[in-house]
């Protein structure tokens, strides 16, 4: 047995009370009672029931950010609840314990009123479960039709957001036709007919994209939009769904299960389908694309007709004699100039062969004192004693004319015989 | 022989006619027709130009309404939507 001192005791309490997860985050449903404020802004009440109660304070700027995160994904908002004795309300905080007074108390992070305090935690228990089963993943959001000519649209016939999202797809795309599934858009049949609807253009099964919306309002009036079997319809629609409920601020869960999430009607209207001003654009480019691309045709075939041409021209009968008359007329001109050559080389050798023949003429020898001998009679040349016998006559050439002559005597040389 | 664009294509849808406009574009820009097969294909996509500018013209938002009856079948009525 251990003996502890208070203060031990009690450390050891609101350690161990402070370690305990379930206790760092509860919701306490309950009445205010002993209610006061301080001058700095904390409050300090009792929550109580039949039967028990528990201190509480709430200081200023407590729970601050939760409370900012929380407006982000409620549809409830931030707005702060002013409290006062014997008012029913949820409050969320974590539980320790005031060492001085020895009391359990409550610091509180975030306070409800209790009927809206419900809703909030129905909100934030169908939402957790539904995440849970992966009814909010990424990976199941559809693609949007990019051209929808049948858009169906769940929301009350009456409703002024009907008229504000026929108005947008008349301006944007008078190309669709509209299917309406009429339903309650509020009220305790609302949910059960909006799932009813969604069925029925699935099965109906023209449409290509389903619009979910309704108009601001309350959060009780868009209640509807957050309850499960409206959930579980949009999850199990063949056709992609997007949601278009109350204003921007407003987040339901029909919001996290669609396939595409508008802020408000007009929007849904406008993200199901595309604006014709663009089909207008895209229609002018293409024009001016296929004006564009034809032009390059015609030049491509024009470039190809000229190529053509030079071929055909190169490769045709004419040209080709038109090439041998000019290769003839080259060969003709080159045998003339041939010739030409020939000619003059052959006369340039008969001048030098007739200086030749002149510089070996005999009359050149003549000149220089010799003579020629021939016989009278036969006019045959004597080179030899043998050829003449005395009294032959002889015909004697010189220089400058003829002598005749008789032959006395034949005296041949010593041992040329 | 200048063919009514209208008549021609009637029955196309937009997203039709605006898919066969893509598809000649493409043709074309693929270039290896022959010259009267890129007339042809310019032509049917100005053709079609004219068709889609005419469906945008003249569209008008169509609105029915689904109705059940009791033994479940489905109906489909025009609706009424004040403009």
């Amino acid at each position: 047995m251990q003996l502890l001192t208070v203060s031990q005791l009690t450390r050891y309490l609101k350690a161990s009370l402070e370690s305990d997860p379930v206790l760092q985050g509860v919701w306490v449903q309950g009445e205010v009672t002993n209610y006061s404020a301080s001058s700095q802004g904390h409050q300090y009440f009792s929550l109580k029931d039949e039967s028990a109660q528990m201190r509480c304070v709430f200081f200023r700027g407590a729970g601050s950010l939760q409370n900012r995160r929380a407006a982000l994904f409620s549809p409830l908002g931030a707005a702060s609840v002013k409290l006062r004795n014997g008012m029913a309300v949820l409050a969320r905080g974590r539980l320790s314990i005031y060492e001085t007074r020895g009391d359990y108390q409550l610091y509180v992070e975030e306070v409800e009123e209790a009927g809206v305090g419900m809703l909030h935690l129905r909100f934030e228990q169908l939402k957790q479960q539904l995440q849970d089963e992966g009814l909010f993943d990424e990976e199941r959001k559809r693609p949007l039709p990019r051209w929808p000519q049948v858009v169906g649209i769940v929301t009350s016939p009456q409703a002024a957001a009907l008229r504000d999202m026929l108005r947008v797809l008349r301006a944007r795309c008078p190309l669709v036709r509209v299917i309406l599934a009429p339903t309650l858009v509020q009220g305790e049949r609302a949910p059960e007919q909006i799932a009813a609807a969604l069925d029925l253009l699935n099965a109906q099964g023209e449409a290509e994209v389903i619009l979910v919306s309704r108009g601001g309002g309350s959060l009780e009036e868009l209640w509807a939009f957050n309850e499960e079997v409206v959930a579980r319809a949009i999850a199990r629609s063949r056709v992609p769904v997007i949601s278009g409920v109350g204003h921007e601020t407003d987040t339901t869960i029909a919001d996290f299960v669609a396939d595409y999430r508008a802020s408000t009607p007009t929007a849904a209207a406008a993200a199901a389908v595309q604006d014709m001003a663009e089909w207008v654009r895209a229609l002018v480019a293409h024009r001016t694309r296929l004006t564009e691309l034809v032009e390059d045709h015609i030049d491509a075939w024009r470039d190809e007709l000229a190529r053509c041409r030079r071929d055909l021209l190169r490769a045709s009968p004419r040209g080709q004699l038109a090439s041998e008359r000019q290769r003839l007329d080259e060969a003709s001109s080159r045998l003339n100039e041939r010739m030409k050559r020939v000619l003059e080389h052959r006369q340039e050798r008969l001048k030098s062969a007739a200086q030749h023949l002149h510089a070996l003429s005999p009359l050149q020898t003549i000149a220089r004192g010799y003579a020629v001998i021939r016989h009278e009679g036969t006019g045959q040349l004597v080179t030899s004693v043998t050829q003449v016998e005395a009294s032959d006559a002889l015909d004697i050439q010189v220089r400058d004319g003829h002598i005749r002559g008789v032959v006395w005597h034949v005296l041949p040389d010593e041992g040329e015989l | 022989m200048s063919k009514n664009a209208e008549t021609e294509f009637a029955g196309l849808t937009f997203e039709q006619a605006f898919e066969r406009l893509e598809a000649a574009i493409q043709a074309l820009d693929e270039g290896d027709l022959s010259l009267d097969d890129a007339l042809a294909r310019f032509e049917e996509g100005t053709r079609l130009i004219r068709y889609c500018a005419h469906l945008l013209e003249t569209a008008e938002l169509q609105v029915q309404q689904l109705l059940s009856d009791s033994s479940g079948a489905v109906t489909l009525a025009p609706f009424e939507s004040e403009q």
